[in-house]
């Protein structure tokens, strides 16, 4: 059997090693697309992460509608789609560093990469301003949780319907109403659970990715890259754009459910 | 062989001293053997609590441990065995150790990641074993809504916890196995050279990363029910618990498959070996994997029958749960067919294959009868099903496992162990385990549930066989412990090459060096090329 294997003379180790080429790799270009599958693959188990989510939000949005109507109108539709254009800017900025990185612009990776990450804290600062806003209106769920002091359109709707419905009606669907509100209780609940745990992730994700960004902005600060070795850069880059990705779903899923009528 | 052979001077082994060195190693052979310990000292733990419900279970009144404490023991066998041992077990060991020098390759891809994958088994090993200490858990493995987030009044939180980490270890594992696999094949190394063990590995590491994080996120959104009071599951606020079920066995039932495949693929590597013959059929046994790996991502709803899912979703899941016996037969039939005119031999490691092919036909035959909407429904939750999923998870891939620990055990360490007692424990392990467990599918169809520390009379006796079938299974598990340890400082040094074998890892000295291979090989043959009748450098005690 020995002589299935045949040895590889030294063709190849002649160039002079890259200093960040590991020493298990044989070229930068075997060592990029290793890093490079390896974080696709990453990012669909993060699909498979996020997916579970999106799984049981699509079946109970189906099953109560209604609930989930109401509930997403009392999310700040402003914030949300401010936000959702910094994280959008955020992602070009990334585009950028990358784009520095692969011309080899030393300088400017570091000052796009510093511009995302601020735009990432901007965008983590106004979701912390939105979970205070649910945390004062006691739409966070569990034993505190209230959905009859909803976002003030939605009390002074429902109370202009009721004071519009002719009385008799309303007293005899008295207990109706009842039932009514203990259901929306609980599903409404349902809403602001997925609510607080996708947006949630995602912050969390938020947030490792700006810790990310900072330990490569202060490689390239460093001069850790160049033109044939930016992987990190790039690889920090899908991952940002991924994060971003997840955020251009959950915006519409959560803040955008019925908001017409 | 001659009595002059030495181990090579410089060895993954060697090759730096003290913990530390191996605390921080790099080195996918060294991470190997640290996952090697980790997963037997959590092998032994999951076994106590099988003892426990072995002894309780031998008298039909419950009169050893209260119910209670009956429950935490099945609990804890279950989530140690399936978490903490039988997924990473193969892979973990023996594909880390194996795969690159399989392929060619130094190392993984990512050895700072296969390193951190150690890292987290163990934080998710701690916070199981805190809760076990903190007073246990009764779940079952299967962490049930609303029992486990609302009802139960046990140790869920750190249970859940550590085997929401662990998760991300498998992850990884398999993260790096697909890159490796797809980048790091030596010259002349093409998909269709590779050995059958690393095709195994390669659909195993699909389920482990498409998988996986599904369960990942619906044992944190059980987490965030329970802790935070959050509802996702909870029925009085209009969630539902079937989507628990849903979610749970979309990753737990191909999680089987995260334990058999890799077993398949040691058995492909020993059978041949041992047969002397090219595996027959090698593309419909590496293509059977991948199929294995497909078809079992669309079954999950047959653990869930009973649950009240539609009477067509049943249908079709009942379906194409009878369409997995398709690659698994293949497999099975190609193994039978290598074996076939083959120069058959009868060491350690061949008698677990032989005791593979057996059980997993018993296993895989009765998963037949379960996919099968009637007889599930008579038989659901009874011991019947005990029995089925512990031939496939112990008489499937543990004898996997202990056949390729037994086979490889001389690339890992030079040394062979004692051919007498590996060989009686072979023995030992496959008498114990049908004594223990095939009185459970006569149980289980007689009517007895699972998850109940008391019977009826009419069951002692066949408890008691299964409890006796267990202890004689356990000296099987105990007696390699102690032949392994011995030969690791006298077992008589044996080369690169005991077994004749013909993989690229059988050409690089044992234990290998750091590097694996000084320069890359090229390959230029196909795998499996044994010439028959034909007796290579065998090993003779």
């Amino acid at each position: 059997m020995s002589d299935a294997v045949a040895h590889l003379d030294a063709h190849g180790e002649a160039h002079a090693h890259h200093p960040a080429l590991q020493h298990h790799f044989s070229t930068m270009q075997q060592q990029k697309e290793a890093g490079t599958l390896g974080m696709w693959v990453f990012l669909l188990t993060e699909v498979l992460f996020f997916g579970g989510m999106f799984m049981a939000y699509t079946l109970y949005r189906v099953w109560y509608f209604d609930a989930f109507a109401e509930a997403s109108r009392t999310l700040d539709i402003t914030l949300g789609g401010f936000n959702t254009a910094v994280l959008i800017g955020s992602s070009l900025t990334m585009a950028f560093a990358v784009r520095s990185a692969q011309v080899n612009e030393k300088g400017a990776i570091v000052r796009w990469l510093i511009l995302t990450i601020l735009l990432g804290g901007v965008f983590l600062g106004v979701k912390a301003v939105e979970y205070e806003h649910k945390f004062v209106e006691h739409h966070v769920p569990g034993p505190t949780f209230v959905w009859e002091e909803a976002g003030a359109a939605g009390a002074e709707m429902e109370a202009s319907e009721e004071s519009h419905s002719s009385s008799a009606a309303a007293i005899a669907e008295a207990g109706g109403v009842e039932a009514h509100n203990a259901l929306l209780q609980g599903r409404t609940q349902l809403f602001f659970s997925l609510y607080f745990l996708m947006t949630g992730l995602h912050a969390i994700h938020m947030i490792v990715g700006i810790g990310l960004l900072s330990v490569i902005g202060w490689m390239a600060h460093k001069g850790k890259f160049d033109a044939q070795y930016y992987a990190p850069v790039e690889m920090a880059g899908l991952y940002w754009h991924f994060v971003d990705i997840v955020w251009i779903f959950l915006f519409p899923l959560l803040y955008l459910v019925e908001r017409h009528g | 062989m001659d009595a002059t052979r030495e181990l090579p001077s410089l060895t993954y082994l060697n090759n730096g001293h003290g913990l530390k060195s191996w605390l921080l190693t790099k080195d996918h052979k060294r991470i190997a053997i640290l996952y090697l310990i980790s997963i037997s000292v959590m092998f032994f733990l999951g076994g106590l609590f099988a003892v426990g419900i072995r002894l309780e279970l031998t008298t039909p009144a419950g009169d050893l441990v209260s119910s209670d404490t009956y429950n935490k023991f099945f609990t804890m066998h279950g989530v140690i065995m399936v978490f903490f041992f039988l997924i990473p077990s193969i892979p973990a060991v023996l594909g880390n150790f194996l795969i690159p020098p399989m392929i060619g390759a130094k190392d993984l891809a990512f050895p700072r990641i296969n390193l951190l994958s150690w890292y987290i088994y163990v934080v998710g090993a701690i916070f199981t074993l805190f809760a076990m200490v903190a007073g246990g858990v009764d779940t079952g493995w299967t962490f049930y809504t609303p029992y486990s987030a609302a009802a139960s009044n046990t140790n869920v939180i750190p249970t859940a916890l550590g085997v929401f980490i662990s998760g991300f270890s498998s992850i990884l594992t398999g993260l790096n196995f697909i890159v490796t696999i797809h980048r790091m094949r030596a010259p002349g190394m093409t998909w269709f050279r590779l050995p059958l063990f690393v095709w195994a590995h390669y659909a195993t590491s699909l389920i482990q990363v498409l998988g996986t994080p599904v369960v990942a996120i619906t044992i944190l959104m059980v987490f965030v029910e329970r802790a935070l009071g959050f509802g996702i599951f909870d029925p009085t606020r209009g969630g539902d618990p079937v989507l628990f079920q849903h979610l749970f066995w979309f990753y737990s039932h191909p999680a089987v498959y995260i334990m058999i495949l890799p077993a398949m693929g040691v058995i492909s590597e020993v059978l041949s070996t041992f047969s002397r013959k090219t595996i027959f059929g090698y593309s419909f046994v590496a293509f059977s994997s991948l199929a294995i790996a497909v078809f079992g991502f669309i079954v999950w709803a047959h653990h869930m029958f009973v649950a009240g899912i539609s009477v067509y979703a049943a249908m079709v899941f009942s379906f194409l749960s009878f369409s997995v016996a398709i690659p698994s037969a293949v497999k099975t039939f190609n193994w039978a067919a290598t074996l076939y005119k083959g120069s058959i031999s009868f060491e350690a490691p061949m008698l677990y294959v032989y005791g593979f092919i057996g059980l997993f036909l018993v296993g895989g035959l009765t998963g037949l009868f379960l996919a099968t909407l009637g007889i599930d429904i008579h038989v659901h939750d009874t011991y019947f099903v005990v029995a089925h999923f512990h031939y496939i998870m112990v008489g499937g891939a543990i004898m996997g496992y202990l056949g390729g620990l037994h086979f490889w055990w001389p690339k890992m360490f030079g040394r062979m162990y004692s051919e007498f007692f590996s060989r009686i424990a072979a023995i030992l392990v496959f008498v114990g385990f049908n004594l223990t467990f095939f009185p459970q599918f006569i149980l289980g169809y007689m009517g007895m549930p699972r998850r109940y520390h008391a019977y009826v009379d009419e069951f002692q006796v066949l408890n008691v066989m299964s409890s006796a079938g267990a202890a004689v299974l356990g000296v099987g598990y105990l007696l390699p412990v102690i032949y392994l340890v011995w030969s690791l400082k006298k077992g008589e040094i044996v080369g690169p090459n005991p077994w004749a074998a013909s993989g690229l890892e059988w050409q690089i000295a044992s234990p290998p060096p750091t590097e694996n291979f000084a320069v890359t090989p090229i390959v230029t043959h196909e795998p499996y090329e044994y010439t028959p009748h034909v007796a290579g450098e065998k090993h003779v005690v």
